[in-house]
């Protein structure tokens, strides 16, 4: 796979600390695909996405992404807390990323109101962190991810700190803002039923050092919708992904 | 309306009472003047003593300014480079604890112009609150939010613009609260030491130039304005917090 938007091969990571967190990670994303990494928690998933972005260098390997490679921001991303910064509004923490790029905030504010629209939250772009919800605050996580356009979405377990039922509304909405953009998509999760309705291609990674050890293929067309939940194919995949994690999990014998 | 009110009918009370007992005690003027007989004596002299409460009122703002600009640019040095906080930082702390009132005649000495040394007093005694509280906050910026102004590009004047800045003005404002009374703590306390010479003079000066006098109920009042400038400066700041934080931060919530 040449023409992979996100590759890497025979990484290894080591901290500061001495904690060796990759060894001899490889793995490929396509343009436009939606890639989940699922493994135990300290596996190394969060690492991946931080060396895909550039935040991190590799000890060892080789690395090939649009962060390190292109000056613009072709690369989004989203992390388990919204982070938004509590003195802007909802409109300038959208408006952030554009505004870091050089637009002035009349140039940007279509883009902003359009991808503010897009999640829901069109009537909130006046609105600050602190009067949301933790599912509005994510969402507006996700607008200010959108609003650049970006070539590469990497997601670290957004969703874990939220109720069931916003998270699977969310799961949805994510789907279809992937569907309207020609976007890949790096998600992280612990939750197998959440890699499975999201991604066309699962990752298992090891237990620390991480490395990927196991891939599932979910077929299932999209879009998916929330009856997918209880269709035969998406209990299949499930079960499949559970048997690929009790594999390579498994205790020494 | 009870938050107001309680405290408005608590110090009604007090002076009250204080009228009662001076009367009925017949306790001397110059002992313990009554609250009608400070508030008749400042009414005269108030002539006389508005010049000195502006000359304290120079020294306290000069002092709170310079220590605004020197506590942030300072901090700043400091959350730049930890090496220049290592070797500065145990100077500013020996600043801090050493006791203003016991080198203030030293700075009276080295500092010819008394105007001069006040405000330096003053300076010294207001300074390190605004000083540490901005290290902390240019150093409190949500590693994540940091991680994304790096994703995207952000220049060095970015950063500090859009993110260092704002993560750092609820500490800096908590400093400010703790400067502005202590500034004019420092100033009066200085002003004390340098006694009442000089020809231009604060409240301080005033104060121990009726006290020699046996002037007990001007005492009163000098004292009385320099309580005004203090709640003055206390409230202000109070309202300056909430019109900077009030919207976004958690130490200016309301339920």
């Amino acid at each position: 796979m040449n023409d992979a938007i996100v590759s890497l091969e025979g990484v290894d990571k080591r901290f500061a600390s001495g904690l060796l967190a990759l060894s001899g990670a490889s793995l490929q994303v396509a343009p436009g695909e939606f890639v989940t990494l699922i493994g135990p928690s300290g596996c190394g998933k969060s690492t991946v996405l931080r060396l895909a972005a550039g935040l991190d260098v590799p000890s060892a390997g080789r690395i090939d992404a649009p962060a390190l490679a292109s000056e613009a921001a072709q690369t989004a991303f989203v992390f388990q807390e919204p982070t938004l910064m509590p003195w802007a509004s909802v409109f300038d923490n959208v408006w952030l990323p554009l505004r870091l790029a050089g637009a002035s905030r009349s140039a940007a504010r279509a883009r902003i109101e359009a991808v503010l629209a897009a999640v829901g939250l069109g009537e909130f772009a006046a609105a600050f962190p602190n009067e949301l919800s933790g599912g509005m605050k994510m969402r507006v996580s996700i607008a200010r991810a959108l609003v650049t356009r970006p070539q590469l979405l990497l997601m670290d377990e957004p969703f874990a700190a939220l109720d069931e039922f916003t998270r699977q509304k969310l799961n949805s909405d994510l789907l279809e803002a992937w569907q309207a953009q020609s976007l890949a998509v790096m998600f992280v999760t612990h939750s197998i039923y959440e890699a499975v309705f999201l991604s066309q291609r699962v990752l298992v990674m090891s237990g620390r050092p991480g490395r990927v050890v196991a891939e599932v293929a979910i077929d299932a067309p999209y879009p998916r919708p929330p009856s997918f939940r209880t269709s035969a194919a998406y209990l299949q995949a499930c079960a499949a992904l559970t048997q690929a994690l009790e594999t390579s999990h498994a205790p020494a014998a | 309306m009870k938050r107001r009110a309680l405290p408005l009918l608590t110090l009604l009370a007090l002076l009250l009472g204080w009228e009662a007992l001076v009367r009925i005690a017949q306790i001397p003027h110059y002992t313990l003047p009554a609250p009608s007989l400070v508030l008749q004596t400042l009414a005269a002299n108030f002539g006389s003593l508005a010049g000195s409460w502006w000359f304290t009122l120079k020294i306290t703002f000069g002092a709170l300014a310079l220590a605004c600009a020197g506590g942030v640019l300072i901090a700043s040095v400091f959350a730049l480079s930890r090496t220049a906080e290592a070797a500065l930082f145990p100077i500013a702390v020996v600043l801090q604890v050493t006791p203003i009132v016991a080198i203030a005649p030293l700075i009276l000495i080295y500092v010819e112009s008394t105007t001069a040394a006040l405000l330096l007093c003053a300076w010294i005694v207001a300074f390190f609150p605004i000083l540490s509280n901005t290290v902390i906050g240019l150093r409190a910026a949500d590693p994540n939010l940091r991680d994304l102004y790096r994703l995207y590009r952000a220049t060095p004047w970015q950063r500090l613009r859009l993110l260092l800045v704002p993560s750092a003005l609820p500490y800096f404002v908590a400093g400010l609260k703790v400067s502005g009374g202590l500034s004019l703590i420092g100033a009066v306390t200085a002003e004390m030491v340098a006694g009442a010479a000089g020809r231009e003079t604060g409240l301080a000066s005033r104060i121990l130039e009726a006290s020699f006098r046996t002037e007990t109920p001007k005492m009163f009042a000098a004292l009385l304005l320099l309580v005004l400038t203090g709640v003055l400066i206390f409230w202000s700041f109070e309202a300056l917090s909430r019109a900077l934080l009030g919207r976004w931060h958690a130490s200016e919530q309301r339920d």
